[in-house]
C-alpha cells in the first residue's frame, strides 16, 4: 500500500467509524445505562464510568413477570412464521414453477394488499376479535400477523423458486411425484436457505408489530412491543429499568438482524435489489 | 424411485398445471378475505349510527358521518401530517443512505463491524425506539440532548412541545435509514468496477462520477426502497402512541391516530369508519403510482 493509499484509507476508517458510531449512540447508550443504578442513570452530567450492575434486570422480571410477555411475543413471531409458511409454501411454488399469463397481476395483487393501511381495518377486525372472543389472546395476534406478512413471505420464497432449476422438479415429476412430494422432498431441501432467510425475516417483523399489538392485545396477550410501550407513563423515567427491559426485548431479534442482512435486502426488495 | 415409471399418459400430464394451480387458492382466498371483509364492513359502518357507549343509539345515519368527519378541523391536518411525515422520512432516508452508501463502498479498516453498527437501529421494535429518543435523549430534564445544550450554556428545549412532527420523523428516520443504507450499498456494490475506472481514466471527477455513473445505476434500489417504506411509513403508529399521543393538540396526529382516537377513546365506530375509508383511499391512490414505476423494475 503506497503512503497515498494508506492515507486515504485512514480517512475513510475514522470517517465511516465516527458515521456508525453515532448512528448507533442511542442503542449503545441504552445499553450502558441498564447496567447502571437508578441514581446512576439519571445524574445531571452522565457517568460513562460506573459499577456495573444488574439490579435492574433483576428488578424488571419481579416487578413486571418480563418473561412472561417475552414467551407472548416468542409463541405469536415463531407462530405466525409458521402459519403464513404454511400458505405461502404452495402458493409460491405454484407461481414459479407453473406461471400462467395472471401470476404478475397475482403477484403484485397480493403486494397492494399490504398497501392497505392496517386502521382502514382495524375497526372491523376489533370488533370480528371481540365477537369471537380473539381479543387479547396469543391466538388472534398470531394470525393477524401471518397474515399480514404473507404477501411479504410469498414473494420472498418467490424469488428464491425461482433461482431452483426447473429441470430438477421435472425430474421428480417425471418418476411420479406429486405435488405434495416435489415440495417436501425436493424443493425444500434445495431451497432451504432462501426459505431459511425468509423465515427470519417474518420473525423480526412478526416480533417488531406493534400496531396490531396495541391495539389487540392487554394484560394477558401482550408481547414485548405492547410491554415496553407502557413504561410511555412517568414509570418511563427509570431509566435503567426502561434501558434494562428494552435491552433484553431487542438482543434476540438484533442477533437474527445481523445474521440476515445480507439476504434481508433481496427479501425485502422482492429480488429487484441483489 | 427406484425405476423410471411411465405413470402419466400425456393428457395427464396436461392436465396436471391446471391441478398445481389449486395450490395458490389457499393463499389467494386468505389475502382476499383479509381486504375484501374489513372493507366491506367498514363501509357498511360508515353509514350507521354506532357508538359503543350508546348502544342503544343505533340505525342508518346517512351521510352524517360523513359530514361529522369533514367538520373535525383534525382531518386535514392528519392527511397532511401523513403524507408530511412519509415524505420527509422518505427524502432523509434516501439521501442519507445514498451518502453513506457510497462511503461504505471504500474500503477501510473494520468495516464490517461499523456496518453491523450501522444497521441495527433497524432491528430494534418501534416502541423501544421511540421511548428510548423520548426519554433518554430528548427529554427535557434528563435527556442527553438537554445535558449537551446546558454544558453550553443553552436552555434545554422540550422537544415534543415545540416540534412534535420534527421529533417523531428524527425517530423515524434513525429506524429506516438502515434499510435504505443497506440496499442502496447492495446496489452500489453491484457496480461494474470497470465502468468506474472507465470514467475515472475519462477524467470524471467525484461529482461527476456519481452524477452520470452511480446515481442512474441505483434507480431500482430507491424505487423499491420508496415502495417498501412507504407501505409501512403510511400506518406510522406506535412512535405516535409512546411520545406525543398525537399532541399537543393534532399537531402529531397522522390519520392512523386519528382512526385510533374515535375508536378506542371515543367509541365512535361511524366516525373512525370514515376516517379508515379516508385512510383506504389515499394509500389506494399512493399505491397506483408506486406500483406501476415498482413493477417496471421488476424480473417476475
Amino acid at each position: 500500500m503506497t503512503p497515498i493509499e494508506l492515507r486515504r484509507k485512514t480517512l475513510f476508517t475514522l470517517l465511516g467509524w465516527a458515521v456508525a458510531l453515532l448512528l448507533s449512540f442511542p442503542l449503545l447508550w441504552m445499553v450502558l445505562t441498564s447496567f447502571k443504578s437508578e441514581a446512576a442513570a439519571i445524574a445531571r452530567v452522565p457517568h460513562l464510568f460506573f459499577h456495573p450492575t444488574l439490579e435492574s434486570f433483576r428488578v424488571v422480571q419481579e416487578q413486571s413477570n418480563y418473561l412472561r410477555f417475552a414467551w407472548n411475543s416468542i409463541v405469536v413471531s415463531l407462530g405466525s412464521t409458521l402459519l403464513a409458511l404454511l400458505f405461502a409454501i404452495p402458493s409460491a411454488y405454484t407461481m414459479a414453477f407453473s406461471p400462467t399469463r395472471r401470476t404478475r397481476g397475482t403477484l403484485l395483487w397480493m403486494l397492494s394488499t399490504k398497501m392497505m393501511p392496517s386502521v382502514g381495518v382495524l375497526v372491523p377486525i376489533y370488533l370480528i376479535f371481540r365477537d369471537t372472543g380473539l381479543l387479547d389472546t396469543r391466538t388472534g395476534l398470531l394470525v393477524v400477523d401471518a397474515v399480514g406478512n404473507l404477501p411479504i413471505v410469498i414473494w420472498m420464497l418467490y424469488t428464491f423458486f425461482k433461482e431452483v432449476p426447473r429441470e430438477v422438479l421435472e425430474a421428480g415429476r417425471m418418476d411420479g411425484a406429486g405435488p405434495v412430494r416435489e415440495i417436501y422432498n425436493l424443493l425444500l431441501p434445495l431451497s432451504l436457505p432462501g426459505i431459511v432467510s425468509t423465515s427470519l425475516l417474518a420473525t423480526i417483523l412478526a416480533w417488531n408489530e406493534a400496531f396490531w399489538s396495541l391495539t389487540l392485545t392487554a394484560a394477558k396477550a401482550a408481547p414485548l412491543t405492547a410491554f415496553i410501550a407502557s413504561f410511555s407513563s412517568p414509570q418511563g423515567l427509570f431509566y435503567a429499568k426502561l434501558s434494562a427491559a428494552s435491552t433484553m426485548a431487542i438482543a434476540p431479534i438484533l442477533v437474527l438482524g445481523w445474521v440476515s442482512q445480507r439476504q434481508l435486502v433481496r427479501g425485502l426488495t422482492f429480488g429487484a435489489v441483489k | 424411485m427406484t425405476q423410471h415409471q411411465p405413470v402419466l399418459s400425456g393428457d395427464q400430464i396436461a392436465t396436471r398445471p391446471r391441478g398445481r394451480l389449486l395450490l395458490n387458492v389457499p393463499a389467494i382466498s386468505v389475502l382476499f378475505l383479509w381486504s375484501i371483509v374489513p372493507l366491506c364492513m367498514t363501509l357498511w359502518f360508515s353509514f350507521r349510527r354506532y357508538n359503543l357507549m350508546e348502544p342503544t343509539r343505533t340505525g342508518f345515519d346517512g351521510w352524517g358521518n360523513y359530514r361529522y368527519l369533514l367538520s373535525d378541523p383534525g382531518l386535514g391536518l392528519a392527511i397532511w401530517n401523513t403524507i408530511f411525515l412519509l415524505a420527509s422520512i422518505l427524502l432523509i432516508t434516501i439521501g442519507l443512505g445514498t451518502l453513506l452508501a457510497i462511503l461504505f463502498d471504500q474500503d477501510f479498516f473494520g468495516r464490517g463491524i461499523a456496518r453491523v453498527l450501522v444497521l441495527s437501529p433497524f432491528f430494534v421494535m418501534p416502541t423501544v425506539s421511540a421511548l428510548l429518543w423520548k426519554n433518554m435523549i430528548l427529554h427535557p430534564e434528563n435527556g442527553l440532548l438537554a445535558f449537551l445544550m446546558r454544558s453550553v450554556g443553552l436552555k434545554p428545549v422540550d422537544w415534543f412541545a415545540v416540534a412534535p412532527l420534527t421529533s417523531i420523523i428524527v425517530i423515524v428516520s434513525w429506524q429506516w435509514l438502515p434499510f435504505a443504507f443497506l440496499t442502496l450499498l447492495t446496489a452500489v456494490q453491484s457496480l461494474d468496477e470497470e465502468r468506474k475506472e472507465a470514467a475515472r481514466m475519462d477524467g470524471a471527477g467525484a461529482i461527476a462520477m456519481f452524477r452520470y455513473i452511480i446515481w442512474p445505476h441505483l434507480g431500482r434500489a430507491v424505487a423499491a426502497t420508496t415502495m417498501i417504506e412507504t407501505i409501512f411509513l403510511l400506518g406510522i403508529f406506535a412512535e405516535i402512541y409512546v411520545t406525543s399521543a398525537g399532541g399537543p393538540g393534532f399537531a402529531s396526529t397522522n390519520l392512523s391516530f386519528l382512526i385510533y382516537r374515535y375508536v378506542l377513546m371515543e367509541y365512535d365506530i361511524g366516525g373512525a369508519a370514515v376516517a379508515g375509508l379516508v385512510a383506504v383511499l389515499l394509500a389506494n391512490l399512493l399505491a397506483f403510482f408506486l406500483m406501476r414505476s415498482f413493477a417496471r423494475n421488476l424480473d417476475a
